[in-house]
């Protein structure tokens, strides 16, 4: 069974990061993983995306044209990649920068309050983990618990930042489980 | 390969007052009548032989006239792109760090193609010494205008003279890296006397002690002269120099830095 | 005895400077290029943990020849870059390889010709296998597919180089350099302690001289020299070519690609079976020596050849000069920095397909 996603946004909003605690959450549970970076030259502020790709199998191709799952932080990222995504597969987005939806009847759109929820969390730097933990509860390709781990891991050195990252993992899987999937 | 020397024998009540140094190889140097090369060759080898060093010296030979000094020099030696000698000397200093290291490169060498390493390898402090000869042209490749050629020099690529508008400037290479911070021992000489030819020689040994000790990157400029290209009688060669190098070239100890014991030389 | 193995997940470009230490190597000389700089980055923290140098050169020119230096000393000693550094380093490869000096050299290729862009490339296929500079020398080049072969094939590498003491060349790709995957790593290993008869730092003991060199005067001495290394190539074209190739034992397309493109046409071709084309691809993992032999094989049996590469078409001339008249050959060119698709791939074996083979 392999699985991909592209996380998709503009540099700074935390993509890779994203990307690299879902694959070493997915070789945690003894998957095989593979995550590809792309970005334009610009070191803050360009596009950015990365494409992640789970089996339980060797991974033939790192990258994806017709991708099963979009991630999508802001509104270019969507336009971008929106419609690439294959039919039947899902779209998350962050529904606090992406106010448009995006006219596709064929996927599955979930619009989650991203830049909201971190608000209220008291650290705007969270809407990954935000997205992230919407991710997992959508998808449940690896278990919140395989997340958490790999983020504590990234942040023990920065360990005063892992109870916000927890919290807002938490909040965004709880968005997606608690409100159905609405069509946006 | 050509190896040491084979010993000779002495005869009874007759002693060694002069000898090939040991360093030197069996092997004739091929230079040009009158050419300061061989005086020079001489010189680092009887120093080599002088300080015990010939067990543990690896010689660099550049692209230009010198390039078979690993015929004649009885060390292990390696020959290297033009210009790339430093770069190529900083590789083995730093996997091999007790090994002594002289890179032997001309002006094309050093102060044109190679300008850059050799600037880079004083800036650093590279532990090792550079023996450059400035002659004023480019020998091998049939005496074209060098970095070093002086103002209104003819040679075969400024056939009216060097023209400063077109050309340019000479480099003065001992005042340029003496800046350098990671320059420890910078000094420009000259072989075209015996008194002279003494003092090369103490040159090129404080050269090498600094290198013994650790102290970081020094180098020897030796004003030479090239017959061959300069259209010149030898005697006429030295007498050029002497009327036009020396006074754009002045000689004199540019940096002595950190000597042992402190002192700080002017 | 090692702990149980377990898999890290590691950057392409850390797999490579760790593979590299884990095989020996004590000695890295760089300068700064993107899509390349985890490897110095790398090198510069754990160097000074096993006791080895890094060092930032002034330019690629200076560290391929510290390179040198360095590795006529007898020690592990490489260097990385990109298409423009590896393009300045390839006089003082020609050097090494008429000095027969062994070293790595990684290219984490990026778009050219000039500045091009730091996107990832395939496109220094030539100047990998027919560079090393001038004059009639080779470079020994392979190309991994996955973090996990980047980081073997560094750890290999040295032990390739030392055996015919010669450079050898990994031709990555700069999304291989930045794409994690997990790598099993090895214990970090010392180099061999044999003496290398050839190797620099005076006459210790009072041995002989050695002298490391590339300068041939003589007409005969130039000719033999080059006599050598032509029948050294035949050596290392009989010990090291290596690909590996999957697929259906009667294809009617047979895919050549290497590195990711490879990887790329592998998901490919599970669309194909699902479409009912069969198919086989052959990977090229050493470009020079190039594996003629597989793909000869296999294109007498397809009558389509699809050449799938990140460059507007290199590899497949020693794809055509394999495949002969016997397959009609077919090329995708990935261009621009960006990376090929699996459903990219699939429509081009679908076309080739359609649009009819190998000619009457």
């Amino acid at each position: 069974m392999r699985t991909d996603v592209i996380f998709a946004g503009i540099g700074g909003q935390g993509l890779m990061t994203m990307g690299q605690i879902l694959a070493s959450a997915a070789l945690s549970e003894g998957k095989q993983a593979s995550y590809l970076p792309s970005y334009s030259p610009e070191v803050r502020g360009g596009w950015a995306n990365c494409t992640v790709v789970i089996s339980e199998n060797s991974i033939g191709s790192p990258t994806v044209g017709e991708p099963s799952v979009l991630v999508a932080l802001e509104r270019t990222s969507l336009a971008k990649h929106g419609p690439t995504v294959k039919p039947g597969g899902l779209i998350l987005l962050n529904a606090s920068l992406i106010p448009e939806p995006l006219q596709r009847d064929d996927v599955r759109l979930i619009g989650v309050p991203a830049t909201e929820i971190a608000d209220e969390l008291g650290n705007p730097h969270v809407v990954n983990s935000v997205m992230l933990g919407a991710y997992v509860a959508a998808t449940e390709a690896v278990t919140l618990g395989s997340v958490a781990d790999a983020v504590r891991e990234q942040l023990r050195s920065r360990f005063h930042l892992i109870d916000v990252n927890m919290t807002a993992l938490r909040s965004g899987a709880d968005f997606v489980a608690s409100h159905t999937p609405e069509v946006v | 390969m050509p190896e040491t020397q084979p010993p000779v024998e002495i005869p009874e009540g007759m002693e060694v007052v002069a000898t090939r140094p040991r360093a030197l190889t069996d092997v004739p140097f091929t230079y040009c009548p009158g050419c300061t090369h061989g005086t020079i060759h001489r010189l680092i080898a009887e120093v080599i032989d002088e300080l015990g060093l010939d067990d543990r010296t690896v010689a660099i030979a550049p692209v230009g006239c010198a390039v078979w000094i690993y015929e004649f020099y009885a060390l292990d030696a390696i020959q290297v792109p033009h210009g790339r000698a430093p770069a190529v000397g900083t590789g083995i200093k730093r996997a091999s760090p007790d090994t002594m290291v002289f890179t032997y490169q001309g002006d094309g060498d050093l102060a044109g193609i190679g300008l850059a390493e050799v600037t880079h390898a004083a800036a650093r402090g590279e532990n090792l010494t550079c023996f450059f000869i400035n002659n004023a042209v480019y020998g091998m490749t049939q005496g074209q205008m060098a970095p070093t050629t002086l103002p209104g020099q003819k040679t075969t690529t400024s056939p009216r003279g060097r023209d400063i508008a077109r050309d340019g400037h000479p480099i003065r290479v001992c005042e340029l890296l003496s800046t350098l911070d990671g320059a420890t021992y910078v000094e420009r000489v000259m072989v075209t006397d015996p008194k002279a030819i003494r003092h090369a020689k103490r040159a090129i040994r404080r050269a090498f002690e600094v290198q013994m000790e650790g102290r970081g990157f020094s180098l020897v400029e030796f004003l030479s002269i090239c017959p061959t290209w300069w259209g010149k009688k030898p005697d006429e060669a030295v007498e050029w120099l002497r009327e036009n190098m020396m006074p754009y070239y002045p000689l004199g100890v540019f940096k002595s830095a950190g000597q042992a014991g402190g002192e700080q030389a002017a | 005895m090692s702990a149980e193995p377990k898999a890290i997940l590691m950057k392409g470009n850390e797999a490579a400077a760790e593979g590299a230490i884990a095989g020996g190597c004590r000695y890295f000389f760089g300068y700064p290029i993107t899509p390349q700089n985890e490897i110095p980055h790398y090198m510069a923290e754990h160097m000074p943990q096993v006791g080895g140098v890094y060092l930032q050169a002034e330019s690629e020119v200076a560290a391929i020849n510290m390179v040198f230096g360095a590795a006529s000393t007898g020690a592990r000693v490489m260097t990385s870059s990109s298409g423009p550094g590896i393009a300045l380093m390839q006089e003082g490869l020609s050097y090494m390889i008429g000095a027969r000096v062994p070293c790595l050299v990684v290219n984490v290729c990026r778009g050219g010709p000039g500045l091009g862009n730091i996107g990832t490339s395939q496109s220094d296929y030539w100047m990998a296998t027919r560079g090393g500079g001038h004059g009639d020398g080779r470079c020994i080049t392979f190309a991994p597919a996955t973090v996990q072969e980047q980081y073997d094939l560094c750890y290999e590498s040295f032990d390739v180089a030392e055996r015919y003491r010669h450079p050898v060349m990994i031709l990555s790709e700069a999304a291989l350099g930045q794409m994690m995957e997990p790598v099993f790593v090895r214990p970090r290993g010392e180099a061999p302690k044999d003496e290398k008869p050839w190797a620099l730092g005076g006459r210790r003991g009072g041995r002989n001289r050695r002298v490391i060199n590339s300068l041939y005067a003589q007409p005969d001495d130039l000719a033999r020299e080059n006599r050598v290394l032509a029948e050294l190539y035949e050596q290392v074209t009989r010990e090291q070519v290596r690909w590996s190739e999957k697929g259906d034992d009667d294809p009617e397309v047979l895919i050549v690609a290497f590195g990711i493109p490879a990887r790329c046409s592998e998901t490919a071709m599970e669309r194909a079976a699902a479409s009912g084309v069969r198919t086989r691809l052959v990977r090229p993992i050493s470009l020079f020596p190039f594996p003629h032999e597989p793909i000869r094989r296999w294109a007498k049996v397809a009558p389509h050849t699809l050449v799938v590469e990140g460059s507007i078409g290199q590899m497949v001339d020693d794809v055509r000069m394999a495949v002969g008249d016997q397959s009609k050959v077919s090329l995708l060119p990935v261009l621009g920095g960006l990376l090929t698709t699996p459903e990219e791939i699939a429509h081009e074996i679908q076309r080739v397909y359609e649009e009819g083979g190998r000619a009457p």
